[in-house]
């Protein structure tokens, strides 16, 4: 049994009818065809299905489509803006903040949640703010770089 | 992963929850922030057959200093609104300083204070705060309010006072102004969950001890008051020797729980080192 949704991803206007048991990160995956939020654990660890909802980063395989109902949703693909990187992706760029690539889309909606209320955090504050995101590659370092890269930038 | 199939319903207030959880076929549950339920669901553990999602009731959500001088906090508010809350900071810091640690910024984004104490996972952060703290837990069901005192309300492993139908409304704490407290927690490292917990708050002149109370999460089934560690202190001077004695009378008898990722032995260490730690930093300044 459907049940209707209206939501506002990247600034466009959705209207949907989805199963309640459908988790929120399968429907911007499967049913909008954004995939670039990532399943990664499945299991509220690693976010690698961060996206913004109501301005808050949230884990979207630990929500259902239907809780996000009347929500206002940025995903990764909403950052770009006429063809140019958001300074947190252009720090991901610039700093080598990535190798395969999987984390990187929650990585980067957690930099931007922390950004919104820190415009300039210490390097301690950003690890703490990526405590649930997990990278197996970089080991962190390049990551933390590239959120002061866009830190700065957005400052200046 | 994705959970079982379920009848979803939306409630605007209390009173339209209970009376859709009464007119349920089969088992209903409540859906706050869905933290612990959502996760719960995808592994088949629940399989409610209808879900009532209170979070669009605006009412239960709010942080206030009550006539009675506590701090009433909705069930509906998320850890990250206790973890900023002015209010919680000066009357109660214990909470906020549980809150702060909880899961992840995501996590804390999204999980409620309700949510967390209805499901008591014994890893959870808030029981041990609440017990310390002594707060008292309103709930509201079918048959009405009821006040429960959180020793009474926590009763075991995922276990606690509610009654079928019955929402948390409401967790009081009174004000403690002028105490003294901390949250140290051992985290597992993937799912931040409180692998050994303990929260201590403490008046205190000085280094005089007139009241204290410590209790832990994590480290058994379900969170409790460590009384003869509260003992080795309480009327006396916190100096290195009754710290370690209060560390040493810390978890005997209790029965810690082992599990693939720590044992029993490493629980119960961990719980008393970190309580000495904790005590050592408290009375340090």
């Amino acid at each position: 049994m459907g049940v209707p949704i209206k939501v506002t991803v990247n600034g466009r206007q959705y209207e949907a009818e989805v199963d309640p048991r459908m988790l929120l990160v399968h429907f911007l995956r499967d049913v909008l065809d954004l995939t670039g939020t990532h399943v990664g654990c499945d299991t509220s660890s690693c976010g690698a299905c961060t996206v913004i909802l109501n301005g808050k980063a949230v884990k979207s395989c630990t929500l259902l489509a239907v809780q996000a109902d009347g929500a206002e949703i940025l995903t990764v693909e909403g950052l770009e803006q006429n063809g140019k990187l958001h300074p947190i992706q252009e720090g991901f760029r610039e700093e080598h903040g990535l190798q395969c690539g999987f984390c990187t889309p929650g990585m980067i909606m957690t930099a931007y949640d922390l950004l919104q209320r820190n415009p300039n955090p210490s390097e301690a504050e950003i690890r703490h703010a990526l405590e649930g995101n997990f990278c197996r590659c970089t080991g962190y370092q390049n990551i933390v770089k590239a959120i002061q890269y866009a830190a700065a930038k957005m400052s200046s | 992963m994705f959970p079982a199939s379920f009848d979803y319903r939306v409630a605007e207030s209390i009173d339209e929850a209970i009376s859709l959880y009464q007119s349920a076929d089969g088992e209903a549950r409540y859906l706050a922030g869905g933290h612990s339920l959502i996760p719960a669901m995808k592994l088949r553990l629940a399989r409610p057959s209808r879900l009532i999602d209170i979070r669009p009731i605006e009412q239960l959500r709010y942080i206030r200093v009550g006539d009675d001088g506590a701090v009433h906090i909705g069930s509906l508010t998320t850890h990250a609104e206790i973890a900023a809350s002015n209010v919680v900071a000066q009357h109660a810091p214990l909470l906020a300083q549980a809150a702060k640690v909880i899961g992840d910024v995501q996590v804390r984004n999204m999980g409620t204070i309700g949510g967390s104490l209805a499901h008591n996972d014994p890893g959870a952060d808030y029981p041990a705060a609440v017990l310390a703290l002594e707060a008292t837990i309103t709930v509201q069901g079918p048959n009405g309010t009821r006040h429960i005192a959180a020793t009474d309300f926590l009763k075991d492993m995922y276990e606690t006072a509610l009654e079928p139908g019955e929402i948390i409304v409401d967790v009081a704490v009174p004000s403690y102004s002028g105490w003294k407290s901390t949250y140290v927690k051992f985290f597992h490292p993937a799912s931040r969950y409180a692998v050994v917990g303990v929260a201590i708050l403490a008046n205190a002149v000085g280094n005089q001890v007139q009241d204290i109370r410590i209790a832990y999460n994590g480290v058994a089934s379900c969170a409790f008051r460590d009384t003869a560690a509260e003992n080795a202190l309480k009327g006396k001077a916190a100096t290195d020797a009754t710290i370690a004695e209060a560390a040493n009378a810390a978890l005997n008898g209790v029965d810690v729980l082992s599990d693939h990722f720590a044992s029993a032995e490493f629980r119960k260490h961990i719980g008393r080192v970190y309580l000495k730690r904790a005590l050592q930093e408290l009375f340090a300044g």
